[in-house]
């Protein structure tokens, strides 16, 4: 039988190695996808919600989500476009110009 | 499952974003017919269309509080206050920009309409009572920004901020939305309001799931308002966006996301104000303590504004602290100062950009003040409000907040509010001394702009207005706080 439990667990598992992904790699792609996979935990969480509260609204706001995040890659490729073609890279580290 | 009802939205609460909206496409297809040479026509069109946006926000006020969308927008005066206060910061936005698109060879005309986009994207965020709707409004306003940042499309270090602004802004919007989902799971409704009522109805003060909600909350949220620990992404977008933008996202955004904190916080989880107040003492003491040191060592003068905007955002964060009625006055209320003193001393910046001149180093301003002593005195003024000294708006604005943390018994920040505002008196100063006392150099001709001179001169009159008359100014910021 799988519960709430196993869904909100599963989400929790997948949001962390998201933003372990953020914090640790080091391509600007990369760590774009990982943004990505947080955001996937999220809509994985509320649509558990939604079928065990027996409401709407979750699977409504998943919709929203989906949405922003299709525009946010679209800027987010667009950035990285225009960096590269200055650039040449996309290795965050070497992305330097301005540092305290 | 309960299915959805369906009920006719009262138009009347969406009616400014609604007329914005359309006046921006209105200028998307106009600028197609636009020739090249004369791209200021569409910063004229976007005038225009704050000025109809602006009339269309008093007739608003006049139908009272409404909601609609099965209340997941509210018009009330809160709301209503701080789309004013969008409307001026974009048109003082708009007017600094004209000449300055064009010395950075990116005089294109879509530069007004995503500004007025997320101008739009702001007055969604103020109005939300639902998260969904935080979360729309929050990300239409961020995404306009992330393009706007990266909009000298040719220069590196433009690539660079935006990447930067955009990589950790969605990271932030990640974190917001995770604690927006335990939110939901915890109560079962999106709802501020039914929110706020189920966490009073039930007893969920030390529900896990509840606290870490609060702290992913609070994490996201510091991350849009720049307060330290999630202040690094600020520095470098300020310094390298286009500085009409960095002038404009030092307020705008920073005040939106102000309201929607006070909305999400004062109004939905009054029930776990201990844990949230805890956090935000700490994050609010630390961002004006490093906001305020790490500026002093600076000598980039963009980057010395955003770090002491991170300090700043501390002083404000007091007044949601004390959460009183006073408290969320006092951050209306310097909000409205920001905006003036803020943009004002981006603008004189500007003043000082020429083709092949960045002239955003302090050292760039040596001897300013007495080449030009009118403007010099302009930046004088800007720079003493924004330390808080007296007779100027910056002085009233502070003097509101830490009365307001006073009075909710917060006498430790205030104490470090006070420290921290004489260690900015230093590096202030030291941009003081340069203009009035430092050798006259090269190549300060400035920028022949009558809108950017414009700005500055009404900039430094509002702040001397607002601090030597701020009565009128106190009583509208009282009467547009939230009812709590």
């Amino acid at each position: 039988m799988v519960t709430l439990e196993h869904y909100l667990v599963l989400s929790a598992i997948l949001f962390g190695i998201g933003a372990i992904g953020v914090l640790v790699r080091r391509n600007a792609i990369i760590i774009f996808m990982s943004i990505e996979l947080m955001l996937n935990a999220v809509n994985l969480s509320l649509v558990a919600f939604s079928r065990q509260l027996n409401s709407m609204d979750g699977q409504v706001f998943v919709f929203f989500i989906m949405t922003v995040a299709a525009a946010e890659a679209a800027i987010g490729l667009a950035i990285m476009v225009s960096l590269f073609r200055n650039k040449e890279t996309l290795n965050v580290d070497e992305i330097n110009l301005m540092k305290w | 499952m309960t299915p959805i009802q369906i009920t006719y939205p009262n138009m009347m609460v969406i009616l400014p974003e609604v007329v914005l909206s359309c006046w921006v496409f209105f200028m998307m297809m106009a600028d197609l017919f636009i020739p090249k040479e004369k791209k200021e026509i569409n910063a004229v069109l976007g005038l225009i269309g704050l000025a109809v946006t602006a009339v269309s926000v008093f007739m608003v006020l006049s139908y009272g509080d409404i909601s609609s969308f099965n209340d997941s927008m509210r018009s009330d005066r809160f709301a209503l206050f701080f789309k004013l206060l969008f409307i001026i910061t974009a048109a003082l936005a708009i007017l600094i920009s004209a000449k300055y698109i064009a010395i950075e060879g990116v005089n294109w005309g879509e530069y007004y309409s995503i500004l007025l986009f997320s101008v739009v994207g702001m007055m969604v965020l103020v109005s939300a009572t639902d998260l969904v709707t935080v979360y729309l409004g929050m990300e239409f306003m961020a995404l306009s920004i992330y393009v706007l940042t990266g909009f000298i499309r040719h220069d590196v270090r433009s690539n660079e901020a935006a990447l930067k602004y955009f990589l950790l802004g969605a990271f932030s919007s990640g974190l917001i939305l995770y604690g927006m989902v335990l939110l939901y799971g915890v109560t079962g409704s999106t709802n501020v309001y039914k929110i706020a009522n189920f966490l009073a109805a039930n007893d969920n003060y030390s529900n896990p799931l509840m606290i870490a909600s609060v702290i992913l909350l609070i994490s996201g949220f510091a991350f849009k308002i720049a307060a330290v620990p999630f202040h690094m992404w600020a520095p470098d977008a300020y310094e390298g966006a286009p500085t009409s933008i960095t002038a404009f996202m030092s307020v705008g955004p920073k005040a939106a996301s102000f309201a929607a904190l006070l909305r999400v916080f004062l109004v939905a989880l009054p029930v776990m104000k201990p844990h949230w107040v805890a956090i935000f003492w700490g994050v609010s003491a630390i961002s004006m303590v490093v906001g305020n040191v790490v500026a002093v060592a600076q000598t980039n003068i963009k980057r010395m504004l955003a770090y002491s905007g991170i300090g700043h955002a501390g002083y404000i964060l007091m007044g949601v602290i004390a959460g009183t009625r006073m408290g969320v006055a006092s951050v209306l209320l310097y909000m409205l100062v920001y905006i003036f003193m803020s943009i004002g001393a981006f603008s004189v910046i500007i003043l000082l950009r020429k083709t092949g001149v960045k002239g955003d180093e302090i050292k760039d301003f040596s001897g300013f003040a007495r080449r030009y002593p009118s403007l010099g005195l302009c930046m004088l003024i800007f720079l003493i409000s924004l330390i808080g000294l007296p007779p100027t708006a910056g002085f009233i604005g502070k003097l509101y907040l830490f009365a307001a943390a006073v009075e909710a018994e917060y006498y430790y920040l205030a104490v470090i509010g006070v420290l921290m505002s004489v260690v900015s008196l230093f590096y202030y100063m030291q941009v003081a001394k340069t203009m009035y006392i430092d050798e006259e150099i090269e190549g300060q001709e400035l920028v022949p702009s009558r809108a950017l001179t414009f700005v500055v001169y009404f900039c430094a009159a509002a702040t001397l207005l607002i601090g030597m008359f701020p009565d009128g100014f106190i009583s509208a910021a009282m009467a547009a706080v939230l009812p709590i």
